[in-house]
């Protein structure tokens, strides 16, 4: 448990320079995402997975990969061929937290054995809002219960953009999808997303939200999340060009608005203990401006039609109810 | 050499989990469903009591049982796992990831019937149906059976020209639940029968960079197939070699087909897994009778031993199919389509009568099997080549 406290004793959350190596060394470092995968240009998730996999290889320790199925799964194995320069596994859609766990035990058991002498690698798995959200919930909760040694990181770009941007227990309330459309009656998805990030944090293990804009603290906390012996989840705000609809360049500076909107706010939370980071705690103390969520809608298309004078009351009470989730969460840390 | 049997007294779920802990997996994850609860309650007793080196990972669920299993098998591991019924259906997506990935692991069913309606008794339909997932499928007949197809199923699964996952039925309560003398080996036979770590070259191993799992298009997708439907027709013959092998040290006579009377017999019934007992009781019956009747038992479902089964039914006039499994709006029972198929067209190939029966437990009595007898030689008479039909209910 000596990890965990140097993990709960941390005061300032997010570690901003507190990386095991400066990034002018982690730079270095050969991608472990090759290029010449097939994601889409502007894709955030081939630059989440960039980011989670420097920060895990800076770290000097054996590590592997398990995917889900989904579009950073798809795009980067097309047998015969693999972008990656880990041990990479895939399985099925809504395993790979079991999937993992068999991987994680087998080491365990055959090292005690004395069949593998080598070191006991760490395992983060990739998956989707989909893989993750909905469909591969339930084994990610028993995995996590039974306490494997493994970072989940679950990229949301709040659909399922794989099979052609469908919506999914991740998709924002009134985000147009092809299963959600903006109707002429209803205007795109009328749910909120299902809180994952508390829902893990429920499971009393290690949880961080993330945003490659601000990749210092993604980096960062990917580091923290597998210095935790057990399991560690973090949720990372991923752009989707194609299913957000906006021009590629835009990806980056759209998850930047997400967090300066408090529409996906940053922190860090670990039994109760609840601390805002980076961009986030900055603007819970004022030092930073909150942006009106529209500075983030209307970069992209999903939320076009929230602009029509029809769906003007729906942008007010969406306006709402992410400052009282903003209130909220403040409220948790201390604010 | 045959090794000194050590007697043990145990039911089948217990013989299969005697047999596990004594092969000593890698990993076993599991998820309880009746009636296999045995097997993982009492391998449970054997992890935490330090009897094994396992890592037991009690699963959430049958899919994520399976699941685990291809991430702890594609390792190099030795993994176990066993379900019934409708957690065997649920792991069916599964299924093929782990034929499909070259995974040797090895599955225990209890076989159970289906819902609905629900019923824990029974019923072989579980297993049949996984047919095309490109598992060897066996199955058993009593908790001796149980326990050596446990240990001959890591060695057929594991041979470098098959590497392809094995299940072995054997059915609910009847088998599972029933209180038997079982022939045990020592531990140091297992041993020396099964090395505790796998001969494999490719795993996935923290010091190399394999995917595994990739997306196949349709310039590969075909070929990686065609390679799974190589390795099932070897291991038509590693698994004949195998019994053989286990034969040698057990002392027990285990082949992919079991025949009783059948060499001068004109009828014959056609059974698996439990039934085959209760088909050769009633041979005897017949037989005291002066009726020329015999009995051929299928152990090995897949791959499906056509050719063998032709050679030992060859000459017969007409064989009754005794299935325990459902199908519906089918031209014959699970196992008399693929009789029809291995025996079409061939030269002294007997009419083949499938009779679906004893579902959900129901039993079978003896009188009604011998009626089944007459009933085939009456279609034989009559010049029927192909009948199904259901025995044994309430209409």
């Amino acid at each position: 448990m000596g990890r965990v406290q140097e993990l709960i004793d941390m005061t300032e959350l997010p570690m901003i320079g507190k990386l095991n190596k400066p990034l002018k060394e982690i730079v270095k470092i050969d991608n472990i995402l090759t290029g010449g995968h097939r994601l889409c240009a502007g894709c955030g998730a081939g630059t989440m997975a960039r980011q989670v996999t420097l920060a895990a290889k800076a770290m000097d320790q054996p590590f592997m990969i398990t995917n889900a199925t989904g579009c950073l799964e798809v795009a980067t194995t097309i047998y015969p061929f693999t972008a990656w320069k880990v041990p990479f596994m895939h399985n099925a859609f809504e395993n790979a937290s079991a999937t993992a766990s068999g991987t994680i035990a087998a080491f365990e058991a055959m090292k005690r054995k004395g069949i593998y002498d080598g070191e006991q690698p760490k395992m983060i798995v990739f998956g989707g809002d989909g893989g993750t959200y909905d469909i591969g919930l339930q084994s990610l909760s028993g995995a996590v219960e039974r306490g494997h040694d493994f970072v989940y990181v679950c990229y949301n770009n709040g659909a399922y953009m794989n099979t052609g941007i469908q919506r999914s227990g991740g998709t924002p309330m009134s985000a147009a999808t092809t299963t959600s459309p903006a109707g002429t009656k209803i205007p795109g998805k009328i749910k909120w997303a299902k809180p994952l990030a508390e829902i893990m944090a429920a499971h009393d293990i290690p949880v961080f939200t993330a945003s490659p804009f601000y990749y210092r603290d993604l980096m960062t906390k990917t580091q923290e999340a597998l210095k935790y012996e057990g399991p560690a989840f973090i949720l990372i705000d991923s752009p989707c060009n194609l299913g957000h609809k906006h021009a590629p360049g835009e990806s980056l500076e759209i998850t930047k608005l997400a967090v300066q909107t408090c529409f996906f706010p940053l922190y860090s939370t670990y039994l109760d203990n609840w601390k805002l980071t980076g961009e986030s705690l900055k603007i819970a103390k004022g030092q930073s401006e909150k942006l009106p969520v529209t500075d983030y809608f209307k970069t992209q298309g999903r939320f076009k039609h929230l602009f029509e004078p029809q769906w003007a009351d729906k942008l007010v009470e969406i306006q709402k109810t992410i400052d009282e989730k903003w209130e909220r969460l403040k409220k948790k840390a201390g604010f | 050499m045959i090794y000194e049997a050590i007697i043990m007294g145990m039911t089948g779920d217990e013989a299969v989990a005697w047999a596990a802990k004594q092969v000593n997996p890698d990993v076993v994850p599991a998820y309880p469903i009746t009636p296999q609860t045995i097997i993982v309650e009492r391998f449970s007793d054997y992890v935490n009591d330090g009897l094994v080196d396992t890592a037991f990972v009690p699963v959430e669920s049958e899919h994520s049982a399976m699941s685990a299993s291809v991430g702890a098998s594609a390792t190099g591991a030795r993994v176990f796992t066993a379900t019934a019924s409708a957690g065997l259906a649920l792991m069916n997506e599964i299924l093929y990831v782990a034929s499909g990935l070259r995974l040797p692991i090895v599955l225990a069913v209890a076989n159970r019937a289906l819902s609905a309606p629900i019923n824990i008794h029974a019923e072989c339909t579980d297993q049949l149906v996984t047919r095309d997932a490109s598992w060897i499928s066996l199955f058993g007949e009593t908790a001796q059976e149980a326990y050596d197809e446990t240990i001959m199923a890591f060695k057929i699964g594991e041979h470098p020209d098959v590497m392809l996952p094995v299940m072995y039925g054997i059915e609910g309560f009847i088998v599972t639940h029933a209180l038997e003398r079982v022939d045990t080996l020592p531990d140091e036979a297992i041993r020396n029968f099964l090395p505790p770590k796998r001969e494999i070259s490719h795993v996935l191993d923290p010091s190399e960079a394999k995917t595994f799992g990739s997306l196949v298009l349709q310039d590969y997708y075909m070929e990686i197939k065609r390679q799974q439907e190589e390795a099932m027709e070897r291991a038509y013959h590693v698994t004949k070699e195998v019994m053989a092998e286990y034969s040698e040290i057990s002392g027990r006579k285990y082949e992919i087909l079991e025949e009783y009377h059948l060499d001068d017999a004109e009828y014959a019934f056609v059974t698996y897994g439990a039934t085959a007992g209760n088909a050769k009781a009633v041979v005897d019956l017949l037989r005291a009778k002066g009726e020329k009747v015999g009995a051929l038992k299928i152990r090995m479902f897949r791959p499906f031993p056509g050719n063998d089964i032709y050679e030992a039914l060859k000459g017969k006039k007409a064989v009754a199919i005794l299935d325990r499994s459902a199908t519906f709006g089918s031209p014959g029972t699970i196992v008399q389509n693929d009789l029809a198929s291995a025996l079409y067209m061939k030269q002294g190939a007997p009419s083949l009568h499938g009779f679906i029966n004893g579902l959900g437990g129901r039993v079978l009595m003896h009188e009604e099997k011998e009626q089944i007898y007459d009933q085939v030689k009456q279609y034989h008479a009559d010049g029927k080549t192909h009948t199904q039909e259901w025995v044994g209910y309430r209409s």
